[in-house]
């Protein structure tokens, strides 16, 4: 397939009746570069997929392939790989014969298809079962077949709409490896929607995150993770304590805001003046037990292995979420701690 | 006591159970109303009413080419009005999956003959389409023909009768078989570079024939024990002289039920040989699952 240098996708939007599910989508995707569509369900990020894809045409904007617009070619002439929910395999086709599909529709040589196919069931480590039919395979198998299909084309993009979803945990966590495994050693370019934001933090070399048919944030795994651009990617990545708050003083970037009869110092994500409404974000383990200033009730606690959950209700009534190695118990009295640098301070 | 309570239990465990009681009324209706006329109607058939052997009632419709031809005459009718019905199926059901406006209305109308009947439909075809209907008349008045085109009183006549009332089956049939295919599957292909008559032909078709070759049994079934519309809009002394005419006219012209129950048991036959064939055929298909909605 012909390989391209950038993708650009250029305002990007797609219209379902009154209803935008995408807008203004801008993006450039290099050659090689993992790319995660990150956000809730109904954010726009499987839209976004099926215009790329060329499933779904689009109502603005363009997508140019180096100095090709593609976004009027339908999806058979783009030569993208695409990885399906629900996999989409061909229920009245052997493995073998699903993923010799794409090369037997481009008409090569009959040893090419026969070598290129085994070559791909190879590589998902699928040979002793390249006779049989789909519905006879596991969900962890079935995935593998999805992958090798879209990939034997050695398409020059390869789009992912949350293959992971229908898996279980542990299968999950091994078909991130091997996914990450296989876009590394066959050099492809991907594109890979997930609601997870572990795995999207873990897979991807930058992230796309959506809300509302809109972009939120466009960054590598670790400014997305440290650094959201609003309190929705914030809410979203993980921040589960979002604390509507007054501003009492802004002093450069540091912003103190009062919670629970003491203050906290936070840093200003977006421009924030005294006197604001704001929402202060911190993550559960960013929150220390037996530090100073806050107070408060264990209410509920949630074992978690190494560390557990606990929720605690402050003394004005606010509930936040600790991850804590210690131990504690329902009902305790409880001191709490932000670590330093770790509450970021929103305009709401 | 022990003993009877894991009788029952290992009873239940095969299905044995008191819920079986509830298959009794469908037992007694398909016993009394199937079973029994048909055997019944078999060993009629063994006893002619005129002597002769086991067979003579066989041998006295093979014997007769006017009755003989019967069953070339009723296929040469109900075959390719099933394939029509099918065939014609396909492409409309294709275009009425997915949701459209006014998509409730167009299936109405293409149901709509259902609820005709056979006798409103020969009505309406011979008004229609007869030497004097709509059509003949704007035919000879735009002098685009001579003489009024035959089109019923003949084979034809049947044909469209058999189409019109068959293939509002063949439609709801073909169009959940249709819905019952995940369409996902085509966008796949698609992704894989198959053009619109790639997928349809690898990916469609091969999922769908199953459920054509059940569509084609059954609208087959129905054309094939065509009677009103043989006489009303047929012709009944000639060309549509069908096999359940012969099998009427022995029973109630010349009062023979034997023979006209050796001519049932012949019809039957033909049925099963046409239907065996099918599902032999359709045995050799991909039956699984088509990953929709179903």
């Amino acid at each position: 397939m012909r390989q391209f240098d950038r993708l650009r996708l250029e305002g990007v939007g797609r219209r379902f009746g009154a209803a935008d599910a995408l807008i203004g989508l801008d993006l450039s995707i290099e050659r090689g570069e993992f790319i995660a569509l990150l956000g809730p369900s109904g954010c726009g990020k499987s839209t976004a997929l099926n215009c790329l894809a060329g499933l779904l045409p689009l109502t603005a904007g363009a997508i140019w392939q180096d100095d090709r617009r593609i976004d009027t070619l339908p999806p058979e002439r783009r030569g993208f790989g695409m990885v399906f929910q629900n996999y989409a395999l061909f229920p009245h086709l052997t493995v073998r014969d699903n993923i010799a599909f794409g090369l037997r529709m481009r008409r090569l040589p009959k040893d090419e298809v026969r070598r290129r196919t085994a070559a791909a069931i190879e590589m998902v480590r699928l040979d002793e079962h390249a006779s049989k039919l789909p519905g006879q395979l596991s969900g962890g198998q079935q995935q593998r077949v999805a992958i090798a299909r879209a990939t034997v084309l050695e398409p020059s993009l390869v789009l992912m709409d949350e293959p992971l979803s229908n898996l279980d945990a542990k299968l999950r966590l091994e078909m991130r490896t091997e996914i990450r495994r296989l876009h590394q050693s066959l050099g492809l370019t991907t594109v890979y929607v997930t609601h997870d934001q572990e795995e999207a933090l873990s897979m991807a070399d930058r992230l796309v995150v959506m809300r509302a048919g809109r972009v939120q944030q466009i960054g590598t795994p670790e400014e997305v993770h440290t650094k959201p651009s609003t309190w929705h990617v914030a809410d979203f990545m993980g921040y589960r304590n979002l604390l509507t708050l007054k501003a009492d003083s802004v002093t450069g970037s540091q912003v103190t805001v009062p919670l629970a009869g003491t203050t906290l110092t936070g840093t200003a994500q977006g421009v924030v003046a005294a006197g604001d409404e704001v929402v202060a974000a911190v993550r559960p383990e960013d929150l220390k037990l037996g530090g100073e200033g806050l107070k408060g009730l264990v209410e509920v606690v949630e074992y978690q292995g190494r560390e557990h959950a606990v929720e605690v209700v402050l003394d004005d009534g606010t509930r936040v979420h600790v991850r804590t190695e210690q131990r504690v118990d329902p009902g305790a009295q409880v001191a709490l701690g932000v670590s330093p640098g770790r509450l970021l301070v929103y305009p709401s | 006591m022990t003993a009877t309570a894991s009788w029952h239990h290992r009873l239940a465990e095969r299905g044995v159970d008191r819920r079986l009681w509830l298959l009794l009324p469908a037992t007694i209706f398909v016993l009394l109303l199937f079973v029994y006329p048909f055997l019944y109607g078999l060993s009629l058939s063994f006893q002619p009413l005129n002597g002769g052997g086991l067979l003579a009632n066989y041998e006295k419709f093979f014997g007769d080419a006017y009755q003989r031809d019967t069953i070339v005459t009723t296929l040469k009718i109900a075959l390719p009005a099933a394939l029509l019905n099918v065939l014609a199926a396909v492409p409309i059901a294709f275009r009425m999956r997915g949701r459209f406006r006014g998509k409730r209305l167009l299936t109405t109308l293409l149901v709509v003959p259902i609820t005709l009947g056979t006798v409103l439909t020969a009505q309406g075809l011979l008004n229609y389409l007869g030497p004097t209907g709509w059509f003949n008349r704007v035919l000879l008045s735009l002098h685009l023909i001579e003489d009024p085109v035959r089109l019923t009183n003949n084979y034809w006549g049947v044909f469209f009768s058999l189409v019109i009332t068959g293939f509002p089956f063949a439609f709801l049939l073909v169009l959940s078989y249709l819905s019952g295919i995940d369409p996902t599957l085509e966008r796949a292909a698609a992704t894989l570079g198959a053009s619109r008559a790639q997928r349809f032909r690898r990916i469609t078709l091969p999922l769908l024939a199953p459920g054509l070759a059940t569509t084609f049994l059954l609208t087959f079934v129905l054309a094939f024990s065509v009677f009103p519309s043989a006489v009303l809009v047929g012709n009944p002394a000639g060309s549509t002289r069908v096999i359940s005419l012969a099998a009427y006219q022995a029973a109630y012209e010349q009062y023979d039920y034997a023979y006209a129950s050796a001519i049932a048991m012949i019809m039957g036959a033909v049925e099963l040989v046409v239907v065996v064939i099918v599902l032999l055929w359709r045995s050799r298909l991909y039956t699984g699952s088509t990953g929709g909605k179903g």
